[in-house]
């Protein structure tokens, strides 16, 4: 069997004195995408912030390809390097142009520097052509998002941990969305997403329901080995 | 690439962004240089315009000016960044986060503390600063200010999470300015009296590394809670 690129063990959080979730063993191999279910309020991005390690209010542990995250100051490294998180916010300020913010997010990742001309085309793919210099607060919300969004074209992350990613999009570029992550998938690239919508992926797909955990996490452990 | 410019590279990167977004918001920038000047030319008007006495308050009020102009000009340090997702991206960067956010302060400063010491000369002539002063003044400033950025960044760090914060971060922040204060006026007075204001000048200097060392550490634990 291989490593599982992220492993937790006995992860429990609590939230004003409510148990979000308890105990939860969640495995994730390469070339698997799982989708985070569950009513509003039930944990969902909780347990995204906690794997993408902006969260820290947890008990347990979860570990990377082995490494126990938290720890190890490499394996967080590593993990940085090959982890994206697209939260709520858009991760683009809104004061820089597409090009700007597009920028200085590859030169955060380490991806080459030279290339400018691949943004251009990362933009033109997500419909931006001839908005790359303007401030992205002239530009609408979905536009926004397909700005926020273009940078899963360019990150070099074997992880996406994803948190509604088809808020304000419309039902073309939902359709790419979903044909870019089944996409990483197939070639051996994990997701952690979340949504509320029909997902139609063509891609292995676990769904963990954070309502009903105490039966269907040991489940889903089950399903997981 | 080498290790060096994997480091490098990125943080010369969010230096650049932080002076685009300066360049783009050219009011939060212009602000408080704005409070400075009008600020200070109030004494001449509202006490008295007799030059020893002006000359003889000059560096307090230059300085307390300069502290409080800094202190308007920090709330915006991560205010946006933690709004649009920004510092969720920056506290996720492979890199140290000490050195991004130094290099945040670093970006800030140049845009606020830098035209502070710039300007200054200007109301040291309208105070009738004695000449002999105005040296004194300006390197005072060029030592001072960076670190007053460093530690009102901490506050705004501590604050960034807790919206309009203003007071707070007035309350946190200004006790731990009072020293740099204290001898960057202290450094002017002593030089109208024609004492040696090396020693002051060292002093200013050794909180200056001490707080360019210490403070980012602060800021980034101060962020990671912030974002929690």
């Amino acid at each position: 069997m291989t490593q599982p690129l992220i492993h937790t063990h006995k992860l429990s959080c609590e939230r004003d004195e409510r148990m979000l979730f308890t105990d939860l063993e969640l495995t994730l191999h390469a070339g698997e995408a799982i989708h985070l279910a569950g009513s509003n309020g039930s944990g969902k991005t909780t347990l995204l912030r906690i794997l993408a390690d902006l969260n820290h209010d947890f008990t347990g542990e979860f570990s990377w390809q082995g490494k126990l995250v938290q720890h190890s100051p490499m394996a967080h490294e590593d993990y940085r390097l090959n982890m994206f998180y697209l939260g709520h916010s858009p991760g683009i300020s809104r004061a820089l142009t597409p090009l700007q913010n597009l920028t200085w997010f590859c030169a955060l990742q380490g991806i080459d520097s030279e290339n400018e001309e691949q943004i251009l085309e990362v933009l033109r793919i997500q419909g931006l052509a001839g908005y790359e210099n303007l401030p992205c607060y002239q530009l609408s919300a979905g536009q926004q998002r397909r700005v926020s969004l273009a940078r899963l074209f360019l990150t070099n992350a074997r992880l996406w941990l994803l948190d509604e990613p088809f808020t304000a999009l419309d039902k073309q570029a939902v359709k790419e969305l979903e044909a870019k992550v089944s996409t990483f998938v197939r070639g051996g690239g994990s997701v952690v997403l979340t949504t509320h919508h029909e997902l139609r992926l063509d891609c292995p797909l676990r769904e963990l329901n954070l309502d009903h955990p105490a039966q269907t996490l040991h489940e889903f452990a089950e399903e997981g080995r | 690439m080498s290790r060096n410019d994997r480091l490098f590279h990125p943080i010369l990167a969010t230096l650049q962004r932080e002076l685009l977004l300066g360049l783009r918001n050219p009011g939060a920038v212009l602000n408080p240089l704005f409070f400075f000047v009008i600020a200070t030319s109030l004494f001449p008007l509202g006490g008295s315009a007799n030059p020893e006495w002006l000359g003889s308050i000059a560096p307090g009020v230059i300085w307390v000016m300069a502290l409080l102009s800094v202190m308007l000009s920090m709330e915006s340090l991560f205010r946006n960044d933690f709004e649009d997702g920004s510092l969720e991206v920056l506290l996720l960067s492979p890199q140290p986060l000490y050195f991004h956010v130094l290099m945040k302060v670093v970006g800030h400063w140049l845009l606020s503390g830098l035209p502070i010491a710039v300007l200054s000369p200007l109301l040291a002539y309208m105070l009738a600063l004695p000449t002999v002063g105005y040296y004194p003044l300006i390197y005072g400033l060029l030592l001072g200010t960076p670190t007053l950025s460093l530690i009102g960044a901490i506050g705004t760090a501590l604050t960034v999470g807790i919206g309009r914060s203003g007071l707070l971060l007035a309350v946190i922040v200004l006790p731990l300015c009072i020293p740099v204060l204290v001898f960057g006026a202290g450094l002017v007075e002593t030089a109208l009296v024609g004492l040696p204001v090396r020693g002051i000048a060292s002093v200013m200097g050794a909180m200056l590394v001490g707080a360019v060392i210490g403070a980012p550490l602060a800021i980034s634990a101060a962020l990671r809670i912030s974002v929690n």
